[in-house]
């Protein structure tokens, strides 16, 4: 079984620094800046679920599947 | 939102007005998922909406759309679709909107049965204004117009609108995301009056004041409290109290559509001309 990877981004400049995105990822893939705006901090830890992008009000999250790799 | 935002907004006026952590933008996410997967046409769907903070949705989607007046949204959106019925009309609206000022265009339209499909944007306040107490806000709660808490029993939307003769009425909330959209397209799909009420979150107004520290506090509200119709009825009536359903709650084919009752009314006019 190949493991999916994923790669998430943030646009800071239209982040409103709300939080949705660093409390409901359900694999703490966020953590804040010094402006409280969110940042991808563990990205191989993501599993596609997408709840971020649904959730954040301001369309700043993107999740994008990039590779598939054999060893897991 | 992966790149489909940018197919449905308006990218020039991002980013939006809302304020932090505020649910519009998360209604605006799922609705434009629905426009996606029902794969409408951009230029067969007129987006109408009232005033308030949920009314300036139609500012930021790439439709035919219209900013109309406080309340009176589902009158333009009415003659919209009976002038141009090929149109797949949606109607936004706030709670103030939609049960206050606009309450009595909401029964109506209800009783009509004009195939259109609204949602309404429950966020229990009025957002815009400063945050004073609507007919949805929770009694006990508090608002710029009730400092000490209101004394107002609230009303519930989806039961009023059954209650109307709306054909499909459903709820969702801006948390379970998803299901938002399901519940759009399927409301989208039904040919009568749809009607998807949306509990979702004024952070800034309603929260602020009612001991949310975070938008993220309100979505938490929201996912624990709201409960699938389908769940709710097996669990007994006490474990229900303080909560409220989800997901599809009615739906009708027996009562007519309202444009092939008016379909009616122009051909018989056509004949007598013709005479
Ligand atoms: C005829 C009229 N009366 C009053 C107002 C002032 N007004 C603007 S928005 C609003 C209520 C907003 O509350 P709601 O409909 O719940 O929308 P929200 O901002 O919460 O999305 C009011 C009373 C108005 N614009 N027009
Ligand atoms: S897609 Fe899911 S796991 Fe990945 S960052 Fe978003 S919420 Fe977290
Ligand atoms: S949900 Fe969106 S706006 Fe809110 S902190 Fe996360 S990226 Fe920023
Ligand atoms: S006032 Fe409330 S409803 Fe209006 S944009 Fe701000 S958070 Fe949203
Ligand atoms: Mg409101």
């Amino acid at each position: 079984m190949g493991k999916k990877r994923f790669n998430v981004t943030v646009d800071r400049t239209i982040c409103k620094a709300c939080g949705i995105c660093v409390a409901f990822c359900p694999m703490s893939v966020f953590t804040t800046d010094h402006d409280d705006k969110a940042v991808v901090s563990v990205p191989e830890r993501c599993t596609g679920c997408r709840q971020c992008e649904l959730l954040c009000p301001d369309f700043c999250i993107t999740v994008v599947q990039v590779e598939e790799t054999a060893d897991g | 939102m992966g790149k489909i935002h940018e197919k449905y907004l308006r990218m020039d006026k991002m980013p939006h007005i809302w304020c932090a952590g505020c649910g519009n933008g998360i209604i605006m996410g799922a609705f434009i998922n629905a426009i996606d997967r029902l794969g409408y046409d951009k230029d067969e769907v007129a987006a109408v909406s009232g005033i308030g903070c949920s009314g300036r949705i139609t500012g930021y989607m790439d439709f035919n759309t219209i900013h109309t007046t406080h309340g009176r949204a589902l009158a333009f959106a009415t003659g919209i679709k009976l002038a141009k019925p090929r149109l797949k009309v949606f109607v936004f609206m706030g709670d103030g909107d939609a049960v206050a000022i606009g309450g009595n265009h909401l029964i109506h339209a209800c009783r009509r049965n004009l195939d259109m499909t609204a949602v309404i944007f429950n966020n229990h306040i009025y957002g815009m204004t400063g945050g004073q107490f609507s007919p949805t806000t929770f009694k006990n709660k508090n608002a710029t117009t009730a400092p000490y808490g209101t004394t107002d029993p609230d009303f519930d939307i989806a039961q009023l609108c059954i209650g109307a003769g709306a054909t499909y009425v459903a709820r969702g909330t801006s948390y379970h995301a998803r299901l938002l959209t399901d519940l759009i397209v399927k409301g989208a799909e039904h040919p009568g009056f749809s009607i998807i009420e949306v509990i979702t979150h004024c952070p800034v107004n309603f929260g602020r004041r009612n001991n949310f520290e975070s938008p993220a506090q309100m979505l938490l509200w929201q996912k624990e409290h709201g409960v699938a119709a389908r769940k709710a009825k097996t669990m007994p009536l006490e474990d229900m109290e303080g909560k409220f359903t989800i997901g599809e709650l009615y739906r009708s084919t027996e009562i007519p559509e309202y444009l092939e009752e008016y379909g009616r009314v122009i051909q018989a006019a056509n004949e007598e001309k013709k005479q």
